[in-house]
């Protein structure tokens, strides 16, 4: 494809192959991190409602499974949102970038 | 105060630390108000802060808009008194942060130009979906607000000796200083202050706390099993009904994306990708929080003691003060005493904007004026709608003396999770939303959530002294917020509106490339 030398109408940007991608793309990533978030949270409700034991079960001392997978849920909520961060400036942006150059100014 | 001998504490009289404190984060806090006042000329500037905030700065902001004494006495307490459950309670104040960063950040700022029911009119008849978004907005905010001035008032009762009223009306008058005459400026640079207060003085007390247990969280957890037993670091009653665990998640997490004061704050970056980046640095923020907040409870519940925990506060409110009075002694009281009392500052500031801005900027300018305000009518009727807000809030705050009202904050979740998130939600992403589709599923939502609540053990049995609730959970969510997308989707497919949809699609270049955004 070669670079456009006049700035493209908002029509033929929105209906070319690569923002319908970008679009895609974001929902998939976005919606793929909210089930992994549910399944972290969720999972770690549900657990602690059908399997006390496990969670009460003492690790090493006094320390339970429990406080390390609470400790789990926190930190992997923030890992999540990382991962988000690490896809966006390397898929997304540049993606953006390229469909704004393209675009007519407004 | 004594306890048979055993601990002395200052916590109920003014101390000179307390008051030395309290009287330099005031002052400090208010010459900021000034420095920010005299760079507030514009609506941009009052709203927005110019949208001159970095991410950085704004994740702190974020950070310290939302975690409130709430979060940090009151998880410290229940830590503290009932152990482990305090953790489980923890996690689910951090997980609604991911799914604003994946749902609807960027969307947000992109869309809107000063507040969410920008986004959610963006396409759609101005007035009623306006009006709507402002009820549900201003529903959330009276709810969240109310309980945080109530807990003002009986925190600085109880840590200063203070009367309640003139407690509120002292949190009121400050408050209404810094959004008055600094807006938007001043509230985040007053939030960013309070969370570096706040995330300092609590690792300091963490780090305090493990040093007598030679920062060892395993020797700490086998001190409190030592003391209460192992069912203190095992799940007691919290989560004992998984229906309503799990309802109290959503509300929570999705909650948290249809709180107004949350949001409003995203349009002070100066685009998506900063607001996208502040999503991660309070996160990062916010995590660490409520990572070490149950180290301070279970120090609490180890060295001082859930005796003296509850006679000094049956809630357990007082743990964390009491542990930093024991290993910092009455200064370092003074500075956690102080550290609360920002704390509440800042939340309640940016509550009181947001409401002030709903009525503002979504009622006067839009849906009374339809857009044709100058600048100046503008920021006058701002000012004027957060004097009115901010007297309400104060009002309200000793009508409710007394009450207890922890459940508000539970119900300005649901509210917002079940009104204010559906809409949100549906008018990014679905082209057949439309106007009403938008005005019912906030109007549903929001109310479903209050008969739910009421008609939960909550108000029916605990409140209003009922045999048994007629709905059986303590959080709606669970219902309301599916109520809230249901109404949002069969109305739109009952009541056409194909411009509406026309414009959905024109308007995916702003939402995703961010063209034309404000």
């Amino acid at each position: 494809m070669y670079d456009s030398p006049v700035p493209e109408t908002p029509r033929v940007i929105l209906d070319s192959p690569e923002f319908r991608r970008l679009v895609a793309g974001r929902w998939r990533v976005s919606l793929a991190l909210t089930a992994l978030l549910f399944i972290l949270y969720y999972g770690y409700i549900v657990l602690i409602a059908t399997n006390r034991q496990l969670v009460s079960r003492p690790v090493s001392g006094a320390t339970t499974t429990g406080i390390l997978i609470a400790t789990g849920v926190i930190a992997g909520a923030w890992v999540l949102t990382a991962a988000y961060v690490v896809w966006a400036n390397r898929e997304y942006d540049p993606a953006v970038a390229e469909l704004r150059a393209r675009a007519e100014k407004h | 105060m004594f306890f048979g001998g055993l601990m002395q504490t200052t916590v109920g009289s003014p101390t000179l630390s307390a008051i030395v404190s309290f009287l330099v984060i005031v002052a400090f806090t208010l010459a900021v108000t000034y420095w920010a006042a005299r760079r507030t000329r514009s609506t941009r500037d009052f709203y927005a802060a110019g949208r001159s905030i970095s991410p950085f700065q704004n994740g702190l902001a974020l950070a310290g808009d939302y975690m409130s004494a709430a979060s940090f006495l009151g998880i410290a307490g229940l830590v503290a008194l009932r152990g482990y459950d305090g953790m489980i309670y923890a996690t689910g104040w951090l997980v609604g942060w991911p799914a604003l960063m994946f749902l609807i950040a960027e969307p947000l700022r992109n869309l809107g130009k000063f507040t969410f029911a920008d986004v959610v009119a963006f396409r759609l008849r101005q007035v009623p979906v306006r009006v709507a978004a402002a009820f549900g907005g201003i529903l959330t905010l009276l709810f969240y607000v109310l309980a945080q001035m109530v807990g003002a008032g009986n925190l600085i009762t109880l840590m200063f000796g203070l009367p309640y009223e003139w407690a509120v009306i002292i949190v009121g008058a400050v408050m209404l200083a810094y959004v008055l005459f600094g807006g938007m400026i001043a509230t985040t640079w007053v939030q960013i202050i309070k969370a570096i207060l706040l995330l300092f003085g609590v690792t300091l007390l963490t780090v305090l706390v493990l040093s007598r247990f030679h920062f060892s969280p395993g020797e700490l957890y086998s001190a409190v099993a030592a003391r209460y037993g192992q069912t203190a670091l095992e799940p007691g009653g919290l989560v004992s009904d998984p229906v309503d665990a799990i309802s109290l998640g959503l509300a929570l997490m999705f909650g948290l994306l249809g709180l107004p004061h949350i949001l409003m704050r995203f349009y002070t970056v100066p685009n998506a990708r900063a607001a996208r980046w502040s999503v991660l640095y309070a996160t990062g923020f916010i995590g660490y929080f409520y990572l070490i907040i149950p180290i301070v409870g279970f120090g609490a519940s180890a060295l001082v003691g859930r005796e003296i925990i509850r006679k000094v506060d049956a809630g357990g409110n007082m743990a964390a003060p009491l542990i930093a009075e024991l290993l910092g002694g009455t200064p370092f009281l003074g500075f956690i005493a102080a550290v609360a009392f920002a704390t509440i500052l800042a939340v309640v500031a940016g509550l009181t904007l947001a409401g002030a801005s709903a009525l503002s900027h979504d009622i006067f300018t839009h849906a009374i004026r339809k857009g044709n305000a100058t600048e100046h009518e503008q920021i006058r009727v701002a000012r004027i709608a957060t004097i009115v807000f901010g007297v309400v809030a104060v009002v309200l705050g000793i009508l409710f003396k007394g009450q207890n009202v922890a459940f508000m904050v539970g119900l300005a979740f649901a509210i917002a999770a079940s009104g204010n998130f559906p809409a949100l939600l549906l008018s990014i992403v679905w082209a057949r939303f439309n106007t009403a589709g938008a005005v019912s599923s906030i109007v549903a939502g929001a109310l479903m959530a209050v008969v739910l609540i009421v008609l939960s053990p909550t108000i029916w049995v605990d409140l209003l002294h009922h045999a048994a609730p007629v709905f059986p959970l303590r959080n709606p969510a669970i219902v309301s917020m599916p109520v809230g997308f249901l109404t949002g989707i069969i109305a739109s497919f009952v009541a056409r509106e194909p411009e509406a949809e026309a414009r959905f699609h024109d308007e995916k270049l702003r939402t995703y490339l961010g063209i034309g955004a404000e």
